[in-house]
């Protein structure tokens, strides 16, 4: 696996296909938490830490199922596996390093049900990535789904100060928005061909 | 059912997701699957069936053991349910519908992590009776189905100009974003909008009237 290669996929991933503009995947906390800088920024360290360990939990996690032919217990597996992981991670933080433990506390338990993590671990195993290319991979989306939460955020907060028709107060306009982000996301579609 | 009362009351929980509590437009919950696989109409009444099946399944199952699974750990106990009923889904739609399991790919698996399934096992089915679990996972499947289908209908129109593939204007009418993943921003920011106009209507008419 040549580094050119390793460079491509991570580019892709953050842009190409980016988690929350081209797959919806992790969109709850997306319009949720991007109300403030401070919550998005604080979700996206979580989401960079979490997809990290759960990619590389779950690729040593399905040599296992290969090798005791389970492979159909897959999303069981992987969603009990991550679940359990983040807690540890939790409690281990909280001892060891509790001003870390402070920022990211909140968002921990919140990262656990995010479809973003199950659909990241899923998507290294159906491409058959081999453990560096997993690691790339979830890198780049872990990135792409923070710049997208961040530069979404604050665009919400200049669209809090507008005065904007009745209707589209609050959720209208944040989907808009998104479609115009998302529009913007589609420049680089066929940039990096996987 | 032996009184006028608990008959209002099931049927009311019945009809609580499809309008008042609709998982979609009125609690926005769910998104993921509700953008990503409402490309077209066959599509998403596919997505739209297979979760209300799980929600049905889970929330019987759920309320049955509801006295046995200890408080601390409910939430690990129901997500190992819902993730066994969605490992049975997926295996049925690779059986039977090949192509429509192809189709929605990625998003069968995602279903465990679909918010509204946690969100009525924790709200609703731990509390409540099995009948009446039953009806709420009923309506609320049903009313989520129904806003994915009014998305994947609007989108598959406005794209090629069919519906279910029955063709209602000529392709070349079509706005090709539609399909792509802006296109399901933008339908349903517009839906938002409408459905908030109509309650502003109606609650101005209620101060005035």
């Amino acid at each position: 696996m040549d580094a050119a290669k390793l460079f491509a996929l991570l580019l892709a991933a953050m842009f190409v296909n980016n988690f929350l503009l081209s797959r919806f995947l992790g969109l709850c906390p997306f319009f949720g938490v991007s109300k403030s800088m401070d919550t998005a920024v604080g979700m996206s360290m979580g989401v960079v830490f979490v997809m990290l360990v759960a990619g590389i939990a779950t690729w040593f996690l399905n040599l296992l199922l290969i090798m005791w032919h389970i492979e159909f217990l897959q999303t069981l597996a992987f969603i009990l596996v991550i679940a359990a992981l983040v807690q540890l991670i939790e409690i281990f933080i909280k001892k060891v390093n509790p001003s870390l433990y402070s920022a990211l506390g909140i968002y921990l338990p919140l990262i656990t049900t995010n479809c973003a993590i199950l659909g990241l671990a899923l998507i290294n195993v159906q491409n058959n990535f081999t453990l560096m290319e997993t690691i790339f991979n979830s890198v780049g989306s872990a990135v792409g789904y923070s710049m997208a939460l961040i530069l979404f955020s604050s665009l919400r907060v200049k669209l809090d100060i507008e005065e904007l028709p009745a209707a589209f107060e609050g959720m209208p306009a944040a989907f808009i928005t998104a479609f115009i982000l998302s529009m913007s996301f589609m420049a680089f579609t066929g940039m990096i061909k996987v | 059912m032996s009184d006028d009362k608990s008959k209002i009351s099931s049927l009311n929980v019945l009809t609580a997701g499809f309008i008042r509590q609709n998982p979609t437009f009125s609690q926005v919950l769910g998104l993921c699957p509700t953008l990503a696989t409402s490309t077209n109409a066959e599509n998403a009444l596919g997505m739209g069936l297979a979760t209300a099946g799980v929600l049905v399944l889970s929330n019987i199952f759920i309320s049955m053991i509801r006295k046995l699974i200890p408080d601390v750990i409910r939430i690990p106990a129901y997500i190992s349910v819902i993730a066994s009923f969605v490992t049975i889904v997926n295996l049925l739609m690779h059986g039977y519908t090949y192509q429509l399991w192809t189709n929605l790919g990625l998003y069968i698996p995602l279903i465990v992590v679909n918010c509204i399934i946690m969100g009525r096992a924790e709200a609703f089915a731990s509390k409540n009776g099995i009948l009446k679990s039953f009806l709420d996972g009923l309506g609320m499947g049903l009313g989520f189905t129904g806003a994915i289908l009014l998305l994947g209908i609007t989108r598959e129109l406005f794209s090629v100009g069919t519906i279910f593939g029955l063709r209602i204007w000529p392709k070349t009418y079509g706005m090709f974003v539609m399909m792509l993943p802006p296109g399901a921003f933008l339908v349903i920011g517009f839906y938002m909008a409408f459905f908030k106009h109509v309650t502003n209507v109606r609650k101005n008419k209620k101060v005035k009237g």
